[in-house]
C-alpha cells in the first residue's frame, strides 16, 4: 500500500513520517518513532495499556490509525512528567504503591490525568467508571484509586 | 513440591531483634520511576538493529494428525528470512523437570512449543516464520499448506474420564494404578494421600455432607503478551531476553531443547508485565532462537493477546467431590474427596499439589484424597497463584458452610474449633511448625466488617485457604562500592517490584546503611550461579535468605579489612550498627568503622568488598489467610456486586507492608474475578470463543470495592526475618467466600463456576420452582 505523509504533533514536537495506512497510532508510536512506553495489551481496544490523547480526547492507540494522527496533537506518557519533576499522578502512584508489574501503568496514568482534567473532583465511583477501560491485574485496583483521589486533591490544592 | 526437599537445604533461625528499616513503607522504591515515567523495559519494549519480526502459524483445529506441512510458498514470499517447523528441532525423550510449581516432561514442552504428529489443541504451534516486517510475516503465515486429518476431541474433564472419550495418547496409560492397565486412557495418573482411618471418621460423624463441584479454566490474565527477542550469531552463542518468572530454568530449557551448551545461551529477563504462574513456560523463546539462527539476524517475537488466551496458561478446569463427616459439636471427624483436574494436552496439571492441601487449613485424623490427571484438547495447563487450590477451596470451605449451619455453629467459630496449628499433623507429611492461623480467624471474628448490617438480598461469606513457601535454589551477590553503596544482583525475578525493594530493605538493615544507598538489580544467566523461579511464593522469602548470606559475607569480609588495620584477628572485630568494631576493651582503642570507611580501604587489605551466596533454601513457612465478604445478588439479573471485602493473612514478617497490602488486595480481585466472571468458552468445534478481554472478562475497577487489609505476623521459624511467603494465598478462599455469601443472601448452593449471572439466575428460578413444588405437596 502507498505510504502517507502524516504531520503531527507528539508531547509538543513536531513529527512527520510516512505512514502505512493499515498501521495504528501505537504501532507509529511504538515501531517508527521508538516511544516504548506506550504498551500494547490486546490490540482491540479492550484493556487501555495503549491510552494516550489526542486533541485531549482520551483513546485507546492501537483503536486509531496512523493517518487520523494527521494534524492532530498527541500526548503520551512520556510527555507527562517535566524534567525530573514528576506528574501529581505519576508521585501519588509511587507513593500509593498504585503500581505492581507496572505494565497497565502508563495507560492509567494517561487516562487518570484525563479525568482531572475533565473532572477535577471526582468521586471514588466516577473514578472508579473513568478507569473501567484500563485493566490492571496486580492491584485490585485499591491503591490506584486511592493515588488518583490523593493526586486530584493535591492538584485542586488541598 | 516437585522435588523432595534436600538434607542439605539452608534454613536460617529466626533472629527476633529491633529492626530500623525492616517493616517500613519506603517510597523511593527502585522501580516505580521507571514505570511512571514509562521508561522500564520489557521483553516487547527491545529492539535490536536489523531484527527480523517472527510469527507462529497456529492449528484451529482441536485434535488432528498432521500429514504434511508444505512452507515452500511462504519461504518464496520477499522478506521472509526464516521458516521452521518440527524438524528444525530434535525430538525428545521423556524427562522430567521442575518448572515453577509443576513438573514438565521433555517430550511434551517440544511438541506443546511446535507440534510433531499431530495437533491438540486451538492454538497449537505448526510453523513460524520470521521476515523483514510484521506484515510479511502474517502474510508468510496465510501461505503456509498443513494438510490435517481432523479426528474427534474431548474437552469436559468429566467426558475425557469415560470409556468411549476420544484418547488423545495412544501412548499414555493411567500410571498409579496397579496393574498398568492394558488400554490407553486420557488419564495419565491417579493419585492418593492419606491419613488415619476415613471408614472410622464417617463412622463417627453425626452429620455427613457430600457434594459435587465444576469449574472452568480460568487464564492468568497478565495484561503483557509474551514476548522474546533471541539473537543467535554464527559463533553459535545465543542471548534471548523475555518476559520470564525464571530465567535460569528457561536457559536450561532453551539449551536441552535445540541441543545446545547451557553456558552458549544467555537469557536476560526483562521487566515482566504479570506473570502469576504463566510465565513459568517457554513458549516462544525456542523459536525465536532458532529463527534467528536460520534467519541470520536477531529476531522478536510478540503473542497477540489470542494466542495468549489460545495457547497459554490457563488452569485446569476441574471436577470436584468433597464429602466429610463431623459431629453435632462441631468436630470434623472425616474428610474425603476426588480430584479431576485437566491438564490440557499433555499430562501434568496440578494435581499433586491440590491432592496434598485439599485439607490442610484443619487438624484432622482421617482424611482420603484421590485425583486423577486428565488429559483433554485444551492449552497445556499453567500454573496460576496457588496452582489447584482455589477449586479444592471451593469444595471443602462451602461443605464446612454447610456443615457449620447444619451444627448451628458460626462460620469463624467452626474453623476455630478444627483450625489446623503448631503441631498438627498434615496430610502431605510434615507436621506443620507455627503458624497463623487461628490468628487470622480471631481478627477475622473482631473485625469491624461483622458489624455492618445486611440488608434485602445481601449476604455474608467466610473462606480461607493456605498454601506453601517454595524454597530451592537461590543466588545473590552483594558488591560495596568504593563509595560504600551497596549493589545486590539478585536471580529470583521480581514480578512486581515488591522484593526488589524488599531486597534492599534487608541489605540496608543487615550493613547498617540507609535504604537509598542500596540498589538491588535483576541478574541475567551470566552474572549468578542457578536460581529456580519466582513461583510457590518464594521470590522475597527465599531470595532475602541469599540476600542476608551473600551481605554476612560482604560483612564478614569487612570485618577482615578492619582487623588488618588495626593488626587484630578477625574475631577480635563485630560488625554493629553498621560499623566494624573491637570485639572488647581489650583488643584496643579503635574508632568503629563505617562501609564508606572500610570500603576506601578494601584495596590496601586485600581487594574489593563482595559477598555472594549460592544456597538451596529449605522449603518453609507456610501462610494462612482468612476472607470474608458481603455480597449483594441483583434477584432480576443474577448479577453479584461485591459490597465488602476484608482479607488477613499471616505475612511471618511484613518487610514492605503497604507492598503486600496491594498483593493481597490483588489476589483478591483475581480471584473475584474467577469467581464470578472468568472461564474459558470453547464451541462444538473445540474452538476457544472467548480469545479477548471483551469475552473473558476480568475484573475492572467499577467491578470492585476497597479490598480491606489486615497482616498477622508469626514468625517462619526458619528464616532470620520471619518471612513467610504471601503471593499465593489470597486468591484462594474468594471463590468459595463469595459462594457462601450468596448462600446467606438468598438460599442458593452455587457448585458450578463462574457464578456469573445466568448460572445465578437459573438457579434462582431452579429455587423457585423447588419452592412451589414444596408448597404444593404440603398442600396435598
Amino acid at each position: 500500500m502507498v505510504k502517507q505523509h502524516v504531520t503531527t504533533t507528539v508531547n509538543g514536537d513536531a513529527v512527520e513520517l510516512l505512514c502505512d495506512p493499515t498501521q495504528t497510532l501505537l504501532d507509529i508510536l511504538r515501531d517508527e518513532l521508538d516511544m516504548k512506553g506506550t504498551k500494547e495489551g490486546c490490540g482491540t481496544g479492550d484493556c487501555g495499556a495503549c491510552s494516550v490523547t489526542m486533541d485531549g480526547v482520551l483513546v485507546c492507540s492501537c483503536l486509531v490509525l496512523g493517518v487520523e494522527a494527521n494534524g492532530a496533537s498527541v500526548e503520551t506518557i512520556e510527555g507527562m512528567a517535566e524534567g525530573e519533576e514528576l506528574h501529581p499522578l505519576q508521585q501519588k502512584f509511587i507513593d500509593h504503591i498504585a503500581l505492581q508489574c507496572g505494565i497497565c501503568t502508563p495507560g492509567l496514568l494517561v487516562a487518570s490525568k484525563a479525568l482531572l482534567e475533565e473532572n477535577p473532583d471526582p468521586t471514588e465511583s466516577e473514578i472508579r467508571y473513568w478507569l473501567a477501560g484500563n485493566l490492571c491485574r496486580c492491584t485490585g485496583y485499591h491503591k490506584i484509586i486511592e493515588a488518583v483521589q490523593d493526586a486530584a486533591a493535591e492538584m485542586r490544592g488541598n | 513440591m516437585g522435588r523432595a526437599p534436600s538434607p542439605f537445604a539452608t534454613k536460617i533461625p529466626y533472629e527476633k531483634k529491633d529492626l530500623k528499616i525492616v517493616g517500613s513503607n519506603p517510597t523511593a522504591r527502585g522501580d516505580a520511576v521507571d514505570k511512571v515515567t514509562g521508561r522500564a523495559r520489557y521483553a516487547s519494549d527491545i529492539t535490536l538493529p536489523g531484527q527480523l519480526i517472527g510469527r507462529v502459524l497456529r492449528s484451529s483445529h482441536a485434535r488432528a494428525n498432521i500429514r504434511s506441512i508444505d512452507t515452500s510458498a511462504a519461504e518464496a514470499l520477499p522478506g521472509v528470512k526464516a521458516v521452521v517447523t518440527k524438524d528444525d528441532f530434535p525430538d525428545m525423550e521423556v524427562e522430567h523437570a521442575a518448572s515453577g510449581e509443576l513438573m514438565v516432561n521433555f517430550r511434551d514442552v517440544t511438541r506443546n512449543m511446535m507440534a510433531r504428529e499431530n495437533v491438540l489443541y486451538d492454538g497449537h504451534p505448526v510453523a513460524a516464520v520470521a521476515a523483514t516486517s510484521d506484515a510479511i510475516a502474517r502474510e508468510a503465515l496465510t501461505l503456509i499448506k498443513v494438510d490435517y486429518e481432523v479426528l474427534p476431541h474431548v474437552i469436559d474433564v468429566r467426558d475425557a474420564m469415560k470409556d468411549d472419550a476420544p484418547v488423545l495418547h495412544e501412548d499414555q496409560f493411567t500410571k498409579g494404578v496397579e496393574p498398568k492397565p492394558t488400554k490407553p486412557s486420557n488419564i495419565a495418573a491417579r493419585m492418593e494421600s492419606k491419613l488415619g482411618d476415613i471408614d472410622k471418621g464417617f463412622e463417627e460423624a453425626e452429620i455427613i455432607i457430600e457434594r459435587e463441584f465444576n469449574t472452568k479454566p480460568v487464564h492468568q490474565g497478565y495484561i503483557e503478551p509474551q514476548a522474546s527477542v533471541a539473537n543467535y550469531t554464527e559463533g553459535g552463542l545465543a542471548e534471548v531476553w523475555t518476559g520470564t518468572q525464571g530465567h535460569f530454568v528457561f536457559r536450561a530449557q532453551i539449551a536441552k531443547l535445540l541441543k545446545m551448551d547451557m553456558s552458549k545461551v544467555k537469557v536476560i529477563p526483562t521487566e515482566l508485565g504479570g506473570g502469576f504462574g504463566g510465565k513459568n513456560n517457554v513458549y516462544l523463546e525456542p523459536l525465536a532462537v532458532m529463527l534467528s539462527k536460520k534467519g541470520k539476524r536477531p529476531v522478536k517475537m510478540v503473542m497477540d493477546r489470542d494466542e495468549v488466551f489460545r495457547a497459554t496458561g490457563p488452569t485446569s478446569g476441574t471436577n470436584v467431590k468433597v464429602k466429610m463427616g463431623c459431629t453435632k459439636d462441631g468436630r470434623i471427624t472425616a474428610a474425603q474427596a476426588e480430584l479431576n483436574y485437566q491438564s490440557g494436552a499433555y499430562a501434568g496439571s496440578s494435581l499433586p499439589l491440590a491432592t496434598i492441601t485439599v485439607f490442610t487449613r484443619y487438624d484432622l485424623e482421617n482424611v482420603s484424597v484421590i485425583g486423577h490427571d486428565v488429559t483433554t484438547n485444551r492449552p497445556k495447563v499453567a500454573a496460576y497463584r496457588a496452582p489447584g487450590a482455589p477449586m479444592v477451596a471451593f469444595g471443602v470451605e462451602t461443605v464446612i458452610d454447610e456443615m457449620a449451619r447444619e451444627c448451628g455453629i458460626d462460620a469463624i467459630d467452626f474453623r476455630l474449633l478444627n483450625a489446623a496449628k503448631e503441631g498438627t499433623q498434615t496430610h502431605f507429611g510434615p507436621k506443620l511448625g507455627p503458624v497463623g492461623y487461628i490468628q487470622t480467624l480471631e481478627r477475622a471474628k473482631a473485625h469491624a466488617h461483622l458489624k455492618e448490617k445486611l440488608g434485602p438480598n445481601q449476604g455474608r461469606g467466610v473462606a480461607t485457604g493456605f498454601w506453601f513457601t517454595l524454597g530451592a535454589e537461590t543466588s545473590a551477590t552483594v558488591n560495596i562500592g568504593e563509595d560504600g553503596t551497596a549493589t545486590l544482583i539478585f536471580g529470583t525475578v521480581d514480578v512486581t517490584g515488591g522484593s526488589r525493594s524488599a531486597f534492599a530493605m534487608i541489605v540496608a538493615e543487615e550493613l547498617g546503611i540507609p535504604f537509598e544507598k542500596v540498589r538491588t538489580m535483576s541478574g541475567d544467566t551470566s552474572a549468578l550461579g542457578f536460581n529456580f523461579m519466582t513461583a510457590g511464593s518464594r521470590g522475597t522469602a527465599a531470595g532475602s535468605m541469599a540476600a542476608v548470606t551473600a551481605t554476612r559475607k560482604a560483612i564478614a569480609r569487612m570485618c577482615e579489612i578492619a582487623a588488618r588495620k588495626w593488626e587484630v584477628e578477625p574475631d577480635e572485630v563485630v560488625w554493629e550498627d553498621g560499623k566494624a568494631r573491637p570485639a572488647g576493651a581489650n583488643v584496643g582503642d579503635f574508632a568503629p568503622m563505617t562501609v564508606a570507611e572500610l570500603a576506601k580501604e578494601a584495596s590496601w587489605f586485600g581487594g574489593t568488598i563482595a559477598g555472594h551466596a549460592e544456597i538451596n533454601v529449605a522449603q518453609g513457612g507456610p501462610g494462612f489467610g482468612t476472607h470474608v465478604v458481603d455480597v449483594e445478588v441483583d434477584r432480576r439479573t443474577g448479577a453479584v456486586k461485591i459490597l465488602r471485602y476484608t482479607l488477613i493473612q499471616d505475612a511471618g514478617k511484613a518487610v514492605y507492608p503497604e507492598f503486600i497490602e496491594g498483593q493481597f488486595q490483588g489476589g483478591a480481585v483475581q480471584g473475584i474475578g474467577t469467581a464470578l466472571n472468568e472461564e474459558y468458552i470453547y464451541n462444538d468445534k473445540g474452538q476457544l470463543e472467548n480469545t479477548g478481554f471483551l469475552d473473558y472478562r476480568i475484573p475492572v475497577a467499577s467491578d470492585v470495592p476497597f479490598i480491606n487489609t489486615e497482616i498477622v505476623e508469626v514468625p517462619n521459624p526458619d528464616h532470620p526475618y520471619g518471612i513467610r511467603g504471601i503471593g499465593e494465598v489470597p486468591i484462594i478462599p474468594p471463590l468459595p467466600a463469595i459462594a457462601n455469601a450468596i448462600h446467606d443472601a438468598v438460599g442458593i448452593r452455587m457448585r458450578d463456576h463462574p457464578m456469573s449471572p445466568p448460572k445465578v439466575l437459573r438457579a434462582l428460578k431452579d429455587q423457585m420452582i423447588e419452592d412451589a413444588a414444596g408448597q404444593g405437596t404440603a398442600a396435598e
